[in-house]
């Protein structure tokens, strides 16, 4: 635990203040604090959450992807027509198609990136754009409701009936959350290829010089990201019951937020899963408890903004003694 | 004495033996023929000056660069036809380059034991087993440190250990160690020596790349100096002094004339009292005079630059006074120095003084913008070419045309345009802070040439130099600098040269 401290600033910071702001919450309204609201606050978080874990594993290794979100309708649409090919599909093949689709997307940027020399966050800007513009023009903005069973159907994992009589439900994409959330934790965390991974964002030069595959790296990096928002695409058809090609846009920026939030460097070389989960939590739950309070909706972006403006402050002032190299010789 | 050795290994395997080595970049030759050798187990110093090629055959044995043809190589005995970086590495050769290529957000143990961590196939990262390797290294090192440790939260000296224990780890039989002292203090450098001398007497060779001579001396049993990309030679460094060796590396005759005069009587146009900013240089009382120029040497760390900084308005001093032309001053920032007649050259010409990408041109003008405007306050495309071509014109520097970039130009020209620059303002004073850093010898002797024409024409001139020679041979006074406070000063002309290399290094 103490390690943690120590080697997590940010992610015990945030914990502290996630603590802070559910106690608050719980005593100042008497919704928060009941299982309904809870199940939905998870529910509600676990496309974010999945994203957020593909898009850390881009910032530890020193990039940075707007293009995910869009990403993740492009996967929608595209496995749509798939499955009407395949005649339906199932579970798997939705998976399967979903994060195979992701991770081609991905693998564009990583290849933009690594082979014209281009930082991600340009080759990402573009790819957005390009993303976007090609399944609006060849969709025209057309919703798409006539998907199959399966998939829209709500999996109800736990179910609850609490003494006032409404149902506390974990669904699906909680479930998938954790899975992604784990999945990621081993990556990064427990294999070789994670250490690089944090190894190359740390420092690019040091690591190419001890011999780590840059090329690898930026594929794994962003086939990783774009096959989380392939998944994450999935669940969301799931999570909403239709495909809407603009429905996307802008989490980009509010997953970005989040993950930064939880501790990751833009820049590279650190963050982490739990930081992921608290982030996205911490401003789902801030959200909520804005709702819960009757306070207008219109302040929490600025609140969400004073946060985060907060936490990369906090970050930046631990992290001041990383200019060594200079330190010597002024 | 020091003639070079014919054949010092005898019967030994050497653990590198090259020859003939030539390396040519399009038309510059950067390496030529020349041989080198290093004994298992032997503390070698490569030693040349900036330019000279060490870097360059670092780079060939480690198979950074391949050499042109005709160059032999052999490591541990077995002939090569070529060498890449992975090659060497297995033969046991490892580079711990000045920037030490660390992971600075990890921990020290995973920094040790990266090496258990790489491969193209995923596997479990075994942090056990890499803790446990890393501790051993530190333990065979004699050195305590935190595994757990992030590495930004190490001092310098202690990165550098962890870099040495890198590239243990390999069990790396020949490590190159590029420059490593050169931000340590003093005893750390004993530290790292003793490190050193430790690894040596388990028969591993350490190839020293080091200009601090006194080091060199001390620690290597046997030096390579290299000048100008061609091999001078092969020294025993018993009974090698100092002076010798600077004179092999730089090819200066020490009859080289003392260009030092007695400026005592012109006008005082900087004067410092007791100045002191905490941690950096105390109780410091200078005085520079027209047309005069003040030599500050000093090991690396003793707080020279720290004090041109100061004295630019780069940093603010905690007590003390700065008295310019007869007036006390107080620079808020270097802005203001520059509108009282100050210019600095920085040290680090590359990323402080030139801005790369831009014209010639461009460069010359940036800090007096305002006085090549016109009357419409836009930039008067005639006025600046004037300026231009009167200091490129002054300052002898070789050009294409003025609308090159900077990186178009050798080491030596672009510190003619940095100076150029910082001249067009018009100062009274100028500081220059090592400004034969990255210069080849014979651009040298160009640049003192235009101080010393400076000086003459009345500008008072203040020159940091880790350089002894340096110092001794084109200033007018020598200052001593050591631990932030001025130890001594000399005056050439009844000083010899020893006298100070004895005082600095002692």
């Amino acid at each position: 635990m103490r390690n943690f401290f120590r080697n997590n600033p940010t992610e015990a910071i945030l914990l502290v203040v996630l603590a802070i702001v559910c106690v608050g919450l719980s005593i100042g309204t008497d919704q928060f604090l009941t299982l309904v609201n809870l199940a939905n606050l998870l529910n509600a978080s676990a496309i974010n959450i999945i994203f957020a874990v593909g898009l850390v594993v881009v910032l530890i290794a020193g990039g940075i992807d707007i293009s995910f979100a869009v990403a993740a309708s492009v996967v929608q649409y595209v496995t749509v027509y798939a499955l009407g090919y395949i005649g339906g599909g199932n579970w798997f093949w939705g998976f399967m198609i979903a994060g195979s689709l992701g991770i081609g997307l991905g693998l564009i940027n990583a290849f933009l990136i690594h082979y014209f020399r281009i930082i991600s966050i340009v080759v990402t800007i573009a790819t957005f754009n390009a993303f976007f513009g090609l399944l609006m023009f060849i969709t025209s903005g057309r919703y798409l409701y006539n998907l199959p069973d399966w998939w829209t159907t709500r999996i109800i994992l736990v179910e609850h009936q609490t003494t006032s009589g409404q149902w506390a439900e974990l669904t699906a994409p909680v479930a998938v959350m954790l899975i992604a959330s784990f999945a990621t934790w081993f990556l990064i965390r427990f294999t070789t290829t994670g250490r690089q991974l944090y190894a190359f964002g740390d420092n690019p030069e040091g690591a190419r010089r001890v011999g780590i595959n840059i090329a690898a790296m930026q594929a794994i990096a962003f086939g990783w990201a774009g096959m989380m928002a392939g998944i994450a695409g999935l669940m969301q058809v799931n999570f909403v019951q239709e495909v809407v090609p603009n429905a996307l846009i802008g989490r980009e920026l509010d997953v970005l937020a989040a993950v930064v939030l939880g501790g990751a460097r833009l820049g590279g070389g650190r963050g982490s899963v739990i930081g992921c989960i608290l982030g996205v939590m911490l401003i789902a739950i801030i959200q909520n408890g804005l709702n819960l309070l009757g306070i207008s909706p219109f302040a929490f972006k600025m609140i969400v903004g004073a946060f985060i403006l907060a936490a990369i402050s906090l970050s930046n002032m631990s992290f001041s003694s990383l200019s060594f190299a200079r330190k010597g010789r002024v | 004495m020091n003639q070079p050795l014919d054949n010092p290994s005898g019967q030994v395997v050497p653990a590198i033996r090259v020859r003939h080595v030539t390396k040519t970049f399009g038309g510059v030759t950067a390496l030529d023929d020349v041989s080198f050798e290093v004994l298992p187990g032997e503390v070698h110093c490569l030693a040349g000056e900036n330019g000279c090629g060490k870097s360059t055959i670092i780079k060939i044995i480690t198979g950074v660069y391949q050499p042109d043809a005709g160059a032999e190589i052999e490591i541990f005995g077995q002939k090569l036809s070529a060498i890449t970086p992975t090659i060497s590495r297995k033969l046991g050769i490892d580079v711990i380059w000045q920037d030490l290529a660390l992971f600075p957000l990890m921990s020290v143990a995973e920094n040790i034991a990266f090496e258990g961590m790489l491969g193209n196939v995923p596997r479990i990262a075994r942090h056990a087993t890499l803790r446990k390797k890393a501790a051993e290294v530190l333990t065979r090192l004699g050195v305590d440190l935190d595994l757990e440790a992030p590495l930004h939260t190490l001092s310098v000296a202690e990165r550098q250990i962890v870099a040495v224990g890198r590239a243990l780890v390999g069990d790396a039989r020949l490590v190159f160690m590029d420059e490593p002292t050169a931000s340590l203090t003093q005893s750390e450098t004993e530290k790292l020596l003793a490190i050193v001398a430790k690894l040596s007497s388990e028969g591993v060779a350490v190839v020293f790349v080091s200009h601090r001579l006194a080091e060199v001396l001390k620690i290597s049993s046997r030096v390579t100096v290299l000048r100008d990309g061609r091999l001078v030679g092969v020294y025993d460094t018993d009974g090698m002094t100092q002076s010798h060796l600077t004179e092999l590396m730089t090819g200066h005759t020490f009859d080289s004339v003392v260009a030092a005069q007695d400026r005592s009587k012109a006008p005082v146009v900087l004067q410092v009292k007791n100045l002191t900013r905490e941690g950096e240089f105390n109780n410091i009382d200078l005085t520079v005079r027209q047309g005069e120029v003040v030599g500050i040497t000093g090991l690396i760390g003793a707080g020279r630059t720290e004090l041109g900084h100061a004295l630019f308005g780069m940093t603010k001093p905690g007590s003390g006074e700065i008295i310019l032309n007869g007036a006390p001053v107080r620079f808020r920032s270097n802005r203001d120095a520059i509108n009282s007649g100050v210019a600095y050259v920085s040290e680090d010409r590359l990323t402080l003084g030139l801005v790369q990408p831009q014209s010639i041109a461009d460069n010359i003008v940036l800090p007096v913008l305002d006085s090549i405007l016109d009357r419409f306050g836009l930039i008067s495309s005639s006025k600046k070419d004037k300026t231009v071509r009167s200091w490129i014109d002054d300052l002898a520097v070789k050009i294409g045309e003025p609308t090159d970039p900077v990186t178009t130009l050798s080491g030596g020209n672009q510190q003619r345009i940095v100076l150029a620059k910082w001249l067009a303002t018009k100062p009274k004073l100028l500081i220059l802070d090592a400004p034969t850093v990255g210069v080849d010898v014979g651009a040298r002797a160009g640049i003192f040439e235009i101080v010393r024409k400076l000086a003459d024409q009345g500008l008072a001139i203040l020159m940091i130099s880790d350089e002894i020679p340096e110092a001794y041979f084109n200033s007018d006074r020598v200052i001593h600098m050591a631990g932030g406070e001025f130890i001594g000063e000399y005056d050439p002309r009844s000083t010899t040269i020893s006298e100070i290399e004895g005082a600095v290094f002692a």
